[in-house]
């Protein structure tokens, strides 16, 4: 009797504490994304992350493949008309959102509008638009007040805020509100009842979905789904991430820190995916209200004095996973361009830039830094900028601050000394900076524009030419124009190109390489 | 005694106020901006003036403080201005880790403290009591972060004996039952309980040790009385409220010193919930949190108060 309980107790805790191998199926993919999920709707943010998730639950009008290139994805034929003031668009068959309604060109409709609302791109498009037409349930007109040669490029914009196509009643919400309901035509389907803020996200498969013909390239091609489920487990801790990994609780880390590549090379079970191979960029950005950088001189010459290779060592360090690039357009792109005028090689130049301050007249004004400190993957940016100033002969008052800090201290346009500031670094996806109208930067509209404020009529200019220009040719002779302006304005410095591949479990495969981080045509042995 | 009670419990109400009103203005002072961190990298001035007068941060601090503090008096400590909902369910849904974490690692360490505190106390100087302060010494110098990972190298990648991270829900609707909570939580609860034992085993010795020379135990002793009798009736018992005093001690500490378990550990508790208000200014949400920590301090420390009755009768409200 005593024998039958012990061997009953023991069955009864091997079911207990061994329930974990039944959860661990192979159709279920487990996910780090690279941040906390804190906002779903991808049109009212510009997080990545939230960019993510809407890839996963909406689709798009086209697609952008790895090598920048725009192709349909819901759109199955499109025109423009002689005059280039109206285009019409027809979507393919068999779309359908994850509550079983048919997608129609006024969900379409009412999903553009509210994008419009909110993102720059957009917004540069609405200025340009005179009217919607939907002459059917599978047709939509966008008829233009001007040519807008740039249409594509829009509605297939691969980065923040990507134009989702959501059910009309949902795209009603006004932009400046969240949705509450997350309903797509997408390859997956959002379970909200699994969805725990900070913990976890869960998506199925959408079985409905009908992906396209042609293979999966970047955001644009087929979306085949070849799991069921997919989890995202928010692990904040870096180290954490790196053991459940190795211990196969996860299968992907989408972002690993730059410290930890060399382990990750090492371990067993663990390959690198670099899923975006055009990367990111990092730049410092000038104010270009307050001395000393309100003189373009003494810009040209930071900008001299920066180069990218001690940025690149230090912040990234690894090998191989960094580039030079002295292109404001990101290089592998389409708008990429070696002309970046007689002053910005890429390379430190701290004599020359010395002699441009003499020349410039600079008085000693401190540049007021901001660093932020809790942000591991720019924190190294600003010491870098700092010694490389010194050397040439800047004064640098470098302040320590939290992102949420600094994000806040950049929208302030006081005076360095009474609240405000001289420069900040930051990275940008090659996704958000593949064009003059996507590249905050080049927003030169003054109080209106991006922070630093600069005030450039003609790279305003340039940029409604370049939305208006009708053939490749002409739009790359364009923003190579506009890149020219900007280098000789110094709006900001390219400060060099890097990747961070995804670590990833050996058994999955299938990952696209794109603008973004996708998770269609993943297979898990 | 209910007047005591009752007192301590109408105390809460401007301790919540004085808590409320500093939280607030400390995180007005404090620099950083929600309406700028949603804004994302490519806003601008005009967007996140937007969103500041949608978030109602346009409006006069007081007339913020009294739409807030209204609230709380309703039970409602308003919404996340990231994820859309109540900050009451987003604390509600972050309660159950966090009561597990502390809740099993005070149970443990008081289960493996008491005894061995009393131990050492009784054979001061011999081989347990050395071992004991050996890992008294240890317990409180070495961060619990450090302990966390030696833990998981050893038992979850090593071994794989046990999980690296994450949390299985005890109730609701995802609950899997009491065998995988437990399962995900035994590092967990080994890593924290570490410095708990160390205190809790220390100030045990201490007070066993002292009450160990007092002469009701000589009279014990000489009455006849085996030694585990000695130990047990007249000295634990005679020590036993400054270790209720250090447990509720250790329960505030507790509450607050899960924040690195749970990082460490990717248990999505109130720590996580706070560290990431903070990193955002999510104010309804950090507000809420210290409200709510507030009060729980206040009960935690009414409950000692209360059990002092019980285990020394000459105490009296």
């Amino acid at each position: 009797m005593k024998r039958r309980s012990l061997i009953a107790i023991a069955s009864l805790a091997a079911t207990l504490l061994a329930p974990l191998s039944a959860q661990a199926q192979a159709s279920t993919l487990r996910v780090v994304p690279h941040a906390n999920v804190t906002i779903l709707d991808p049109i009212w943010t510009t997080a990545f992350v939230t960019r993510n998730h809407g890839y996963m639950v909406y689709d798009t009008l086209f697609g952008t493949d790895a090598a920048g290139k725009v192709k349909p994805q819901m759109v199955d034929k499109w025109s423009m008309s002689k005059d280039s003031l109206s285009w019409t668009f027809t979507l393919r068959d068999g779309l359908e959102f994850h509550d079983g309604k048919p997608v129609t060109s006024e969900d379409v409709v009412a999903s553009l509008k509210r994008w419009a609302s909110r993102d720059s791109f957009g917004g540069v498009l609405a200025r340009s638009v005179d009217s919607y037409a939907t002459p059917d349930a599978k047709t939509f007109t966008i008829k233009l007040k001007a040519p807008f040669g740039v249409m594509l490029e829009a509605l297939g914009k691969p980065s923040s805020n990507v134009p989702f196509i959501m059910p009309a009643r949902i795209a009603a919400t006004p932009g400046s509100e969240q949705i509450k309901e997350h309903i797509g035509s997408g390859p997956f389907k959002f379970v909200s009842a699994e969805y725990k803020p900070g913990e976890r996200l869960v998506y199925v498969k959408n079985e409905k979905y009908k992906p396209r013909a042609e293979a999966p390239d970047g955001t644009a091609g087929g979306k085949p789904v070849f799991i069921d489920r997919v989890e995202w487990v928010v692990i904040r801790d870096p180290q954490t991430q790196f053991n459940a990994l190795l211990a196969g609780e996860v299968d992907i880390i989408e972002q690993p820190t730059f410290e930890q590549y060399a382990s990750l090379k090492a371990a067993k079970d663990i390959k690198l995916v670099d899923a975006q191979p055009d990367g990111l960029q990092y730049i410092l950005r000038f104010n270009h209200l307050h001395p000393p950088f309100d003189n373009v001189k003494i810009r040209q010459a930071a900008m001299v004095a920066l180069g990218q290779e001690a940025f690149l060592k230090t912040q990234v360090g690894a090998p191989g996973m960094y580039r030079f690039c002295k292109s404001m357009f990101p290089c592998g792109t389409p708008f990429a361009s070696d002309a970046t005028g007689p002053l910005f090689t890429g390379a430190a130049n701290p004599k020359k830039a010395q002699e441009m301050l003499k020349e410039a007249g600079y008085n000693g004004t401190p540049v007021l830094l901001m660093r932020p400190t809790d942000l591991a993957s720019i924190s190294k940016l600003p010491l870098v900028a700092k010694q490389q100033l010194e050397a040439a002969g800047f004064k640098v008052d470098m302040q320590q601050m939290d992102w949420a800090t600094l994000v806040a201290r950049r929208a302030k346009k006081d005076a360095p000394s009474a609240g405000g500031w001289n420069a900040f670094l930051t990275a940008w996806t090659a996704g958000d900076i593949l064009n003059p109208l996507t590249m905050a930067m080049m927003n030169a509209a003054g109080d209106k524009g991006w922070f630093g404020w600069q005030d450039d009529p003609q790279i305003e200019e340039l940029k409604v030419k370049f939305s208006q220009a009708g053939t490749d040719a002409d739009k790359k002779k364009l923003a190579e124009q506009l890149q020219l302006r900007a280098f000789e304005t110094a709006t900001h410095v390219p400060l060099g190109q890097y990747n961070n591949p995804a670590a990833v479990r050996s058994n999955v495969s299938g990952i696209v390489p794109g603008g973004a981080q996708v998770y269609w045509n993943i297979k898990k042995n | 005694m209910l007047r005591f009670l009752a007192q301590r419990l109408a105390a809460i109400v401007p301790v919540l106020l004085v808590v409320a009103v500093i939280v607030f203005l400390i995180l007005r002072l404090t620099p950083g901006d929600p309406a700028a961190v949603i804004a994302g990298n490519n806003a601008t001035n005009d967007d996140i003036d937007r969103i500041r007068e949608q978030l109602g941060l346009a409006k006069p601090l007081l007339a913020q403080f009294w739409i807030w503090f209204s609230g709380v008096l309703q039970g409602d400590l308003g919404y996340s201005f990231y994820l859309n909902k109540p900050v009451t369910e987003l604390i509600g849904q972050r309660i159950e880790p966090t009561l597990s974490l502390a809740a099993g690692t005070l149970l443990l360490s008081v289960l493996l403290a008491v005894p061995l505190g009393t131990l050492a106390a009784w054979r001061m100087g011999g081989w347990l009591d050395r071992i004991l302060s050996g890992f008294s010494v240890a317990g409180f110098s070495i961060p619990v972060f450090v302990v966390g990972y030696v833990l998981i190298y050893v038992f979850a990648i090593e071994l794989q004996w046990l999980p690296v991270q994450g949390y299985r829900r005890l109730f609701g609707p995802t609950s899997q039952g009491v065998g995988p909570w437990a399962y995900q939580l035994v590092l967990p609860w080994v890593t924290l309980s570490t410095i708990y034992i160390a205190l809790i085993a220390r100030i045990t010795r201490a007070s066993v040790s002292e009450a160990l020379t007092e002469d009701y135990i000589r009279t014990a002793r000489a009455k006849g009385l085996r030694e585990s009798a000695v130990l047990m009736r007249h000295a634990l018992a005679n020590a036993a409220v400054p270790i209720a005093t250090v447990i509720g001690i250790g329960v505030a500490l507790l509450i607050g010193g899960v924040v690195v378990t749970e990082t460490v550990y990717a248990i999505p508790g109130l720590g996580s919930l706070t560290v990431d208000a903070v990193l955002n200014r999510d104010f309804p949400v950090i507000q809420g949190v210290v409200l709510f920590f507030s009060v729980l301090y206040v009960l935690v420390n009414l409950l000692v108060d209360l059990s002092y009755l019980v285990l020394d009768p000459r105490i009296r409200y």
